[in-house]
């Protein structure tokens, strides 16, 4: 039988990943639910008295919060479950290069990730009143490179804390400082694109690029760097 | 045998210049610092530069040299490497603090207030967090936690100049100063001596403190070996 080829291999990493999901929901359902508290608190915190609208740049800054901070919750589930009755050592002996491990677990995390912020988006519109229908699709693309810059960083992370005692204390201190630029472009491109008063989208379109550079550069760092960083499992 | 002693001769040699150069710079950069010319607006508040640029710089080379020894680490099992990005970060951590401190001192006597989001300040600051988050990651990343935070460093490197543009971009209203291309001739030399002497100094407390995490690897080494010896004969 030939041996299926790297995208083959990375395909069903992620598909096994997303099958057990399928079947528990556990992390869709916990991360939703967490993501949905976070624009919750949100709510709470800023808007007072009969006044329900908040500036895009505060949707933009709430949304990818929660995405942020709901996301945390994801990585780390995803791979607590390869803790489970040691796993992640069939995983690794398994003749799948690792560079194919780390594309599938970007891959079901992203994935799961985004079908949360897909259901978070309107609640978000509809709570802060915010105008998402005129670019709803550069949005998607937005959520989308967002998450996979999110992703790349922190599956490298996740799988390298699998064993540490603090991991969940440790998986935010380390991942936050490193995906800041994620963070800015993507909320600064969110706020021009929820901003009915917005001259140009000029600064959309540089964000949006910026993302996707971003994306390549943290990608290429972990395809890099994954197999010498789980080598010692 | 005695090519590794007379390279450790050589190293100590290097080692006691570098710290009998460091010890009288700091004398004559003192000195030259006070003689400088007063800047004409800010004054004697100005006189931080020469202490705070020579610190960010340290900060952004540390950076650098903890990734290029996590990078050895990682891709060829080098100890030393490891050792290397581990002091690295510790010494990039301490002179980040020291731009945190007189950053600010100097914000608020130039421009009246502590902190802006100024391009150079935040990205300082998050050069500076992700030291910080490497330090944790080693500490506190059980078995692990020495790839843990090899990889921290990669992606701080890389960030390095992702971190540069979106803050530039971000804050495109604050003015960019060329501060080093403008200073008087009076103030170049003793900066630039300061600069010297500064990096000298991170030189040798580097090699001060890879020295320590030698010794500690070694006194492991030992003590795993002796506890085996007594284990086979009790």
């Amino acid at each position: 039988m030939a041996r299926p080829n790297w995208a083959s291999q990375a395909a069903r990493v992620a598909w096994k990943d997303l099958h057990i999901e399928g079947r528990s929901r556990e992390v869709l359902y916990t991360m939703g639910f967490m993501a949905a508290l976070v624009v919750l608190v949100f709510s709470f915190a800023f808007i007072s008295g009969q006044e329900v609208t908040v500036g895009p740049d505060a949707v933009a800054g709430i949304l990818w919060v929660a995405v942020l901070f709901s996301g945390t919750v994801a990585l780390s589930r995803i791979f607590d479950r390869e803790r489970e009755s040691e796993a992640i050592r069939s995983l690794l002996l398994s003749p799948v290069p690792r560079s194919a491990i780390y594309a599938g677990k970007l891959a079901a995390t992203a994935v799961i990730m985004f079908l949360v912020e897909l259901l978070l988006t309107p609640l978000l519109a509809a709570l802060f009143s915010a105008a998402i229908g005129p670019h709803a699709l550069w949005l998607g693309l937005l959520l989308f490179l967002g998450t996979v810059g999110f992703c790349s960083v922190g599956v490298i992370f996740s799988a390298a804390l699998l064993r540490a005692r603090s991991r969940d204390a440790l998986l935010g201190a380390l991942l936050f400082p490193i995906v800041i630029p994620v963070l800015l472009a993507a909320s600064r491109a969110t706020a021009t694109l929820l901003d009915p008063a917005a001259p140009d989208l000029d600064p959309a379109m540089f964000w949006t690029r910026f993302l996707v550079a971003l994306d390549v550069v943290f990608v290429v760092v972990g395809l890099w760097s994954f197999e010498p960083v789980v080598m010692g499992e | 045998m005695s090519s590794r002693m007379s390279s450790s001769l050589k190293s100590s040699t290097a080692f006691v210049v570098g710290l009998l150069l460091t010890m009288h710079g700091f004398f004559v950069v003192t000195f030259l610092v006070a003689n400088a010319p007063l800047e004409k607006t800010m004054g004697i508040v100005q006189k931080i530069f020469y202490f705070h640029v020579p610190c960010a710089w340290l900060l952004m080379l540390s950076t650098f040299v903890c990734a290029g020894g996590s990078l050895a680490y990682l891709f060829r099992g080098s100890e030393r490497g490891d050792r290397l990005a581990l002091c690295s970060a510790e010494l990039g951590v301490l002179f980040g603090l020291c731009v945190m401190v007189t950053g600010p001192l100097w914000a608020r006597a130039a421009w009246g207030v502590f902190w802006t989001w100024d391009v150079r300040l935040t990205s300082s600051l998050l050069l500076w967090l992700m030291l910080i988050a490497y330090g944790l990651a080693r500490r506190y990343g059980g078995e692990g936690g020495r790839r843990l935070a090899a990889a921290m460093a990669l992606f701080a490197a890389a960030d390095v100049p992702l971190v540069y543009l979106s803050v530039n971009v971000w804050r495109t209203l604050h003015p960019t100063t060329k501060v080093v291309s403008s200073l008087a001739p009076g103030m170049r030399l003793p900066f630039f001596l300061s600069l010297a002497i500064f990096s000298a100094l991170w030189g040798v407390l580097l090699t001060l403190r890879m020295r320590v995490e030698r010794a500690h690897a070694r006194l492991v080494e030992l003590t795993i070996a002796v506890e085996d010896a007594e284990g086979r004969s009790p």
